[in-house]
């Protein structure tokens, strides 16, 4: 399982494991593929030598690679273990791309994995437990006492579908973060009620804020395995893979890996018992049908947001950046010097940044909702681009017009209420329209801050179906149908406003 | 005849050039006054000082009793009486683009002089009509001719009664046809005891419908 990711150096990480991935591998490496970002004690990069990596998962996969020289369709000889990065929640559709051969990096063992891909027997068992503040530990000991609560977990994990599971029947509102560092920070913080994950994640959590911040309650919620993932026409390796890890798990060189990094416990050694014995993979069973009408409420849902998010933060912006505008153009020098500086301030910085900056950044002083930070954020920065096309806009008005409009009386507000304004609007139409489509697509990156809008939904929906086909070409209809009418409403406001020549 | 209109030795610099050297003139009620001369001479920024438009450096300008001086153009605010007194019609007509020419005269009589909007049409559908643009009241300001378009410009620098109507090339945009009507509209005006300042550089037409020329020289 996985910690905080940058976009960009995952982005760039993809791009590198696909060109550098298993298709160039010689048959004497085992080319696996994992996320460093994760960090201890899964794969982390050595801070001795920050080019290798290391860690229990660095190690399975050496040991993996090892053993598929001595055993049958191991092709004969033993290999070693090359690592590819690769982002944890695209594991999955890299492996079946051929980005590398074994995906191994806390990665969960579900019915839907199982169905998509060839999957390995477990190799460790996980207990979902539940972190929450010292003064609630009294209180808090599972899901049912966190009605009306805000739990927050990493999204597409077995962990965020136990709480979607659970919130009809507790009432407990699930939080999706990309990372599970943040959701620690934000219990700390107050912004969050419990956090719901890995055992393994929530003890290194608790051990970097030195063993103070919050306490994990010993009952866990759930049960889980971490699994090495293949694709599934490589199921004959897989079997030959499942083969190496029974030997390890018989040889004890398991043991040897999870003790030296402190992470095995009887639990582990009751897990190796049982498959050795069953010789068959262990764990969960009934495969899941997704069917795409079970998604089309959640989608829906998430339309609602992204609408709505949209919305309000161009309403924002919008009322900002006439603000903005009309300080840019009347306002005494010192008004338009300070107005400048903000619209080249937000207009120079990603928006991402600025998201960051609003809810975690400022978190000290206020802390805000993440929806309507999302929206403060979007509308903020939208405030700026809006200013440039309103401030263009009352310039386009001919000057002889207002002349004209000053000779017959009326006041500088008069002028900009019934002459300028008017007019000014309607070259603002059509530049704010296609401001109002790019928000409604710039909205996808609030569900950084925790915001499930169509985008991550959509995310959760093809990880949990293992295929960005339906839910890619789902998601792009939505945002079509938002944006499609837009554009119209504006082009037929536009005709009516502009009367032919 | 009262003077409407006195300009007095009325200098305007742009940098250190002179645009206007003491210009002095003067406008009666019920007279019309070309002010002639080549093109760059100055006659719309002397329009222009009058209407409180932009500043001048030297002279006087008073208008019916209100004194213009040298310096910036006042606020608006203390504008108003003069707002009242004169009206100025722009060569480019300068119509609101967003609003009907029957809209672009009700425009000063509801908003300024706060006359109902049933008023304001009935005075400016009126005023269209006795300027023979009674039936392009319901046309956009591009839907007009240039002959159309600078009589709904006339009618609306009129709306507010202004005793004195300045024109900046109205000429310019006409056929000859159009000309003499529209020298006939200015004797009509005239007639009604306003006082007309015309910048043009139409020496025929000033010679046929103004009452007097006035030369202004490089």
């Amino acid at each position: 399982m996985i910690a905080a990711r940058t976009l960009g150096v995952t982005g760039l990480a993809l791009c590198l494991s696909t060109t550098l991935g298993a298709q160039g591998a010689s048959r004497r490496e085992l080319v696996w593929g994992g996320d460093a970002e994760g960090g201890a004690p899964f794969v982390e990069a050595d801070p001795a030598n920050p080019s290798r990596v290391r860690g229990f998962d660095v190690e399975v996969a050496e040991r993996i690679a090892r053993g598929l020289g001595g055993v049958r369709g191991g092709r004969g000889g033993p290999r070693t273990a090359r690592f590819v990065q690769v982002q944890w929640s695209n594991i999955d559709q890299s492996v079946e791309r051929g980005d590398f051969t074994l995906g191994l990096s806390g990665v969960e063992d579900t019915p839907v994995r199982r169905a998509r891909h060839a999957v390995t027997i477990p190799y460790f068992e996980f207990r979902e437990v539940l972190a929450v503040r010292p003064e609630d530990a009294g209180r808090i000991h599972d899901l049912a006492d966190l009605r009306g609560r805000r739990v927050a977990t990493l999204g597409a994990t077995i962990a965020y579908d136990l709480l979607v599971a659970s919130s009809d029947s507790t009432g407990l509102i699930p939080l999706s973060y990309d990372d599970d560092v943040h959701p620690y920070a934000d219990l700390a913080r107050g912004r969050v009620d419990a956090v719901l994950l890995d055992h393994i994640i929530a003890q290194r959590a608790l051990r970097r804020s030195g063993g103070l911040a919050f306490v994990i309650v010993a009952q866990p919620v759930a049960l889980g395995h971490y699994v090495g993932v293949l694709a599934r026409a490589d199921s004959a390796l897989r079997d030959s893979v499942d083969a190496v890890l029974r030997e390890a798990m018989r040889d004890g060189s398991l043991e040897q890996i999870f003790r030296r990094w402190d992470v095995w416990d009887p639990s582990q050694g009751a897990l190796f018992e049982r498959i050795v014995r069953s010789n068959t993979a262990a764990a969960t069973g009934s495969t899941a049908t997704s069917h795409v009408v079970a998604y089309l409420p959640s989608l829906a849902r998430a339309a609602g947001v992204t609408a709505l998010v949209s919305l309000l933060s161009m309403m924002l912006a919008v009322i900002v950046g006439l603000g903005l505008a009309s300080s840019r153009v009347y306002g005494p020098v010192w008004l338009r010097v300070a107005t400048t500086v903000y619209i080249e301030l937000i207009r120079g910085t990603p928006l991402l940044l600025q998201l960051f900056v609003i809810y975690y950044g400022l978190a000290g002083v206020v802390r805000l909702p993440a929806f309507l930070a999302a929206v403060l954020a979007l509308g903020l920065n939208y405030a700026a681009y809006e200013a440039e096309i309103y401030r263009g806009a009352l310039e386009a008005v001919p000057r002889p017009q207002l002349e004209a409009a000053r000779t017959l009386g009326l006041s500088e507000l008069q002028i900009l209420r019934l002459v300028r304004g008017p007019q000014a609007l309607r070259f603002a139409l059509a530049p704010m329209t296609n401001d109002f489509v790019a928000l409604l697509k710039d909205s996808s990156l609030v569900s950084v801050i925790t915001v499930v809008e169509l985008t991550k939904e959509t995310a959760i929906y093809a990880t949990n179906v293992g295929s960005w086909v339906v839910p890619g070409a789902l998601c792009a209809a939505i945002y079509l149908a938002m944006s499609l009418p837009l554009a119209r409403l504006a082009r037929r406001l536009e005709r009516r406003w502009r009367p032919a020549a | 005849m009262s003077a409407l209109l006195v300009i007095d030795r009325l200098s305007v610099r742009y940098d250190s050039r002179h645009v206007l050297r003491a210009l002095s003139l003067e406008v009666a009620s019920g007279e019309i006054v070309a002010l002639m001369g080549p093109s760059g001479v100055g006659k719309s920024t002397a329009l222009r000082a009058v209407a409180a438009l932009q500043p001048f450096d030297d002279g006087r300008i008073v208008v019916d009793g209100f004194a213009l001086a040298p310096g910036p153009v006042p606020p608006e605010s203390r504008l108003v009486k003069l707002r009242r007194r004169v009206g100025l019609v722009f060569q480019a007509h300068a119509l609101f683009a967003h609003l009907t020419a029957l809209d672009n005269v009700t425009l000063a009589l509801r908003h300024v002089l706060g006359q109902s909007r049933s008023d304001a049409e009935a005075v400016a559908t009126k005023l269209l009509a006795s300027l023979d643009v009674g039936a392009r009241a319901a046309a956009w300001p591009s839907q007009l001719s240039g002959g159309e378009a600078q009589r709904v410009a006339i009618a609306r620098a009129l709306a507010p009664n202004p005793p004195l109507l300045l024109m900046d090339e109205p000429t310019a945009a006409l056929d000859p046809a159009r000309r003499g009507a529209l020298g006939t509209t200015l004797r009509h005006l005239s007639k009604q005891g306003r006082g007309l300042l015309i910048a043009t550089h139409d020496t025929e037409f000033a010679r046929a419908h103004a009452d007097r020329v006035v030369q202004l020289t490089v």
